[in-house]
């Protein structure tokens, strides 16, 4: 076995009274896009820096590649950080910047003359060496930013919310980008966003957390398709969370008795909680279009909303209303507001979550 | 905000405020202009006889006058290089430090010697020094301006560090750079308006002081000295040595506006 | 320290003493100085206050008693100076407002480009020795002095040296630029939009300037008022140069005792009377929400 690129055991952090991150452990492989998640608070940022060194666990220890990083500052690490806010150095031009790392660590100057070169063109800004960085556009500077860490080939590349100041378009766009780039040089990277779909889109794995705990460590489509908790379900896109109690395996009653048949992970009689995803229902008028082994639940359309590429209804079902979401697509049945439907789903699109 | 109803009544009103300001820049410039003149003027009195650089020469001459001023050069020096060395790392303790022994107090004593009044200041140093036995001379009042820079060094640095996104000094960390590299490289240049500001305001305020160097001086220093000259009446001398020190701060405030424009 | 084991919470405090040993050893040179050179010497001068006079005028650091504390209160000359003093500052800072508020107005309502420009010219003042600006009106106010010819060929005034209205003009002239560049950062600082939506909410341009500009720029008329009137209540050099016998202030006064009539222990106690007026007033002020000067 390998060791892993990050060990994370037992780490807390308190500042004071408040705990930041609760004992948590965990492992990131070599060479993974790896995605801390979560609320502004839940101690994602704290996390990374503590891998940084520019804070000190309370308690717990960091190792990089199997080395135990203890209480080393941030210069004697052998990562590099791609700040929230960038932190380029003003007075100094992209060059300037790029190579700062390169000199402190005593690097000759041809050798620095030839990495900061290359780096500059990895990030395709060839061009502006010259520049100051009051003088780029944010996406530019998003760039420098991540020449300036990579020229030292860290470990480990952290990056905190690295797309949070750019607007929706170009985050997209350097969404991509990055993702390419890590494959092209292999770093592990290790990314803290409050963006779900930034997560999703660009991890190999995601660790979502919650008030200082990791509540799920898991590949992208598994958090997604198989959240563990209430907590990770909601977070993560939209979803429709109903109550009901285990009656055997697979089964579970609604609070209004009707019975579904469901993922369940737990004895007979345990309450649960239903998560289904709004896109994994289908409306149909009848229950003969139904495939056989869905479940069918009869109810009203109270709500109906066209987003474009998707139509959205709200659909009551007695003792809940339910999302709905169907694509919008050359055939496809609309409904009216007050028709009666049949919603259908997939036994295993239901997950029953206990906690 | 520009006059967008275009009222009879708002433009009446700014026209009043137009007035009004040039009234007080009048009043600011026309002592200051009525000096200048006059100390380029042949006659000993306030009646215009001829251009003349006859009270320059005097002042040139006046060997108490030069003494004072060479004084005065001594002391703004010393206590501004060792006023800002100290207020400068006083600024860094109090802003990029959570917390160490004694930090509420420090900050409350650094801000007691600006809201202090001259006099009680003047006074106390006084009391201090001849408790001590200390003999007055150039020393006690380079001592004394030292005491009231430090405040006024570290306010203005503060508010520098204060603007600096700490990230950058992480970032420097997280690149390499020890902690003297780090502050060389990144902080020290990024601070440097704020701390020639800081000199600045030191050196200013060391070549105004009249009060606090009454009490603890031996020598005199300009101010001093030409507070002596004046309560013993108006000349066209001291008229020139008042344009040669409104010179000098124009000098300094241009420079410094200068300096704060390439940053 | 740098043991690289696992870290505890002995070794992060550890690490957390050490940052705040860094902290203190910058803070230490400025504070023991300030120690030294301020703290202990107001001690002193509190210590003073309770002495008593020897005849050469030095304090005896025996026979300790509350003279000079009850002279404060007792002694008519004092109170009238101290009430002088007090209400010069107050009027001089209620001036300097009065004027100060529609210049910095004035200034802030200008494009970037003049509103500079403009603002330049108030900074040569703010900058310029006090001493110098001080003297230009004796010059001024003199005997044959500019304004004194004006005066007298309007047939309003004769030469007003060595009065009381010579020292408000000195203490409004020397100390206006302090009153005007708090009061320009909070005029210019405002947000216009809120105004508008007064007057959208139809308000008078009087009634929107009252309850939606000069609220808003509170902070500015505060920290202005302070910074005027603490130099003004220890005004020594302007009613020194400008002002008579009967306009001795309560700065005049200390200077006297320590400098011409040579009793310490009253001037002492007297230079402490001013600073308490000073921390009152400066209290105030942050208590109205500032956080620096």
């Amino acid at each position: 076995m390998t060791t892993a690129a990050v060990g994370i055991k037992g780490v807390t952090k308190r500042f004071g009274d408040v705990v930041a991150v609760d004992h948590i452990d965990l492992e990131i492989a070599d060479g993974e896009f790896f995605s801390l998640l979560g609320p502004s608070g839940c101690g994602k940022t704290t996390t990374l820096r503590m891998i940084a060194g520019l804070e000190y666990p309370t308690e717990g220890s960091i190792t990089i590649h199997g080395e135990e990083m203890g209480l080393r500052p941030p210069n004697k690490r052998p990562v590099n950080t791609v700040f929230q806010s960038y932190a380029l150095f003003p007075h100094m031009t992209v060059t300037g910047n790029v190579a700062f790392g390169l000199q402190m660590q005593k690097i000759s100057e041809d050798e620095t003359r030839r990495r900061v070169g290359e780096a500059i063109d990895l990030v395709r800004l060839s061009g502006m060496e010259n520049r100051r960085p009051g003088m780029l556009s944010g996406g530019q500077q998003q760039r420098v930013a991540l020449a300036r860490a990579l020229v030292n080939r860290p470990e480990v590349l952290l990056l905190d919310e690295p797309l949070g100041a750019l607007d929706l378009k170009l985050r997209q766009a350097m969404q991509l980008e990055l993702k390419e780039i890590q494959r092209e040089v292999g770093i592990t990277f290790v990314y803290v966003t409050h963006d779900q779909e930034e997560a999703l889109t660009m991890s190999d794995r995601i660790a979502v957390m919650n008030e200082g705990q990791l509540l799920q460590v898991a590949p992208s489509e598994e958090i997604y398709e198989r959240p563990n908790t209430r907590f990770v379900a909601e977070f993560i896109g939209e979803t429709n969370l109903i109550s009901g109690t285990v009656v055997e395996p697979g089964i579970v009653k609604l609070a209004d008795g009707r019975l579904v048949k469901a993922r369940t992970h737990s004895g007979a009689g345990t309450a649960v909680t239903l998560n289904l995803r709004p896109e994994k229902i289908d409306l149909h008028h009848t229950e003969e279009s139904v495939p056989e082994h869905f479940n069918k639940l009869s109810g009203t359309i109270v709500r109906r909303l066209y987003f474009g590429d998707s139509l959205f209804y709200e659909v009551d079902f007695g003792h809940s209303i339910v999302d709905a979401r169907e694509e919008n697509r050359p055939g496809r049945e609309r409904f009216a507001e007050g028709a009666p439907i049949i919603a259908a789903f997939h036994p295993d699109s239901a997950e029953a979550l206990t906690e | 905000m520009t006059t967008r109803d275009g009222s009879a009544l708002t433009r009446r009103l700014d026209r009043i405020l137009k007035g009004h300001a040039w009234f007080v820049y009048l009043f600011f410039y026309l002592p200051i202009l009525v000096l200048i003149v006059f100390s380029f003027n042949e006659s000993r009195f306030f009646t215009w006889e001829a251009l003349s650089l006859r009270w320059y020469r005097q002042m040139f001459a006046n060997d108490n006058l030069m003494a004072a001023l060479w004084a005065s050069l001594q002391v703004a020096a010393v206590s501004t290089v060792i006023s800002t060395a100290l207020g400068t790392a006083a600024a860094l303790a109090l802003e990029r430090y959570k917390r160490f022994l004694g930090k509420r107090t420090f900050d409350a004593l650094l801000y007691l010697p600006v809201i202090i009044p001259d006099v009680t200041m003047a006074a106390m140093l006084l009391v201090f020094f001849t408790s001590l036995g200390r003999q007055l001379s150039i020393t006690t009042i380079v001592l004394s301006h030292i005491a009231f820079n430090i405040s006024f060094v570290s306010i203005v640095v503060r508010a520098r560090l204060a603007n600096l996104d700490p990230a950058l000094e992480e970032a420097a960390a997280d690149l390499y750079a020890g902690r003297w590299q780090a502050f060389r490289k990144i902080t020290l240049p990024l601070i440097m308006p704020g701390v020639l500001g800081g000199a600045l305001l030191a050196l200013t305020l060391s070549l105004d002081d009249v009060v606090i160097t009454q009490f603890v001086k031996g020598p005199d220093t300009l101010p001093t000295f030409v507070f002596g000259l004046i309560k013993r009446g108006v000349t066209p001398e001291i008229n020139a040595v008042s344009t040669l020190m409104l010179t000098a701060s124009v000098v300094l405030v241009l420079g410094s506006l200068a300096l704060q424009r390439r940053n | 320290m740098t043991t690289d084991g696992p870290v505890t919470a002995e070794l992060e405090a550890d690490a957390e003493r050490a940052e705040s040993r860094r902290g203190l050893f910058l803070a230490l040179p400025s504070y023991i100085y300030l120690l030294f050179l301020f703290a202990l010497p107001l001690l002193i001068i509190g210590v003073y206050s309770f002495a008593s006079r020897s005849r050469t005028g030095m304090p005896k650091l025996e026979a300790w008693n509350l003279d000079s504390i009850t002279k404060l209160f007792t002694d008519d000359l004092i109170r009238s100076i101290f009430a002088r003093s007090l209400i010069v500052a107050i009027l001089t800072t209620a001036f300097c407002l009065l004027v100060g508020y529609p210049f910095a107005y004035y200034i802030a309502t200008r494009s970037e480009k003049t509103r500079n420009i403009l603002l330049v010219f108030v900074m040569i003042p703010f900058w310029t020795n006090f001493l110098v600006r001080t003297y230009a009106w004796r010059v001024l106010l003199g005997e044959d002095g500019l304004i004194t010819e004006l005066g007298r060929f309007l047939n309003l005034w004769d030469s007003m040296l060595f009065t009381l209205p010579a020292v408000y003009i000195g203490l409004v002239y020397g100390y206006l630029p302090f009153m005007v560049l708090p009061l320009y950062a909070a005029i210019e600082r405002l947000d216009w939009s809120l105004v508008e939506a007064a007057r959208d909410l139809y308000a008078s341009g009087w009634v929107a300037f009252r309850r939606v500009t000069l609220p808003l720029t509170k902070q500015g008329i505060i920290a202005g008022s302070i910074l005027v009137f603490i130099p003004s209540l220890g005004a020594y050099v302007t009613p020194d140069i400008l002002g008579g016998a009967k306009t001795t202030l309560i700065g005049n006064y200390v200077v006297n005792q320590f400098l011409t009539a040579r009793n310490w222990p009253l001037g002492s106690s007297v230079s402490m009377a001013i600073m308490v007026v000073m921390l009152i007033a400066t209290i105030w002020y942050f208590r109205s929400g500032a956080k620096t000067l």
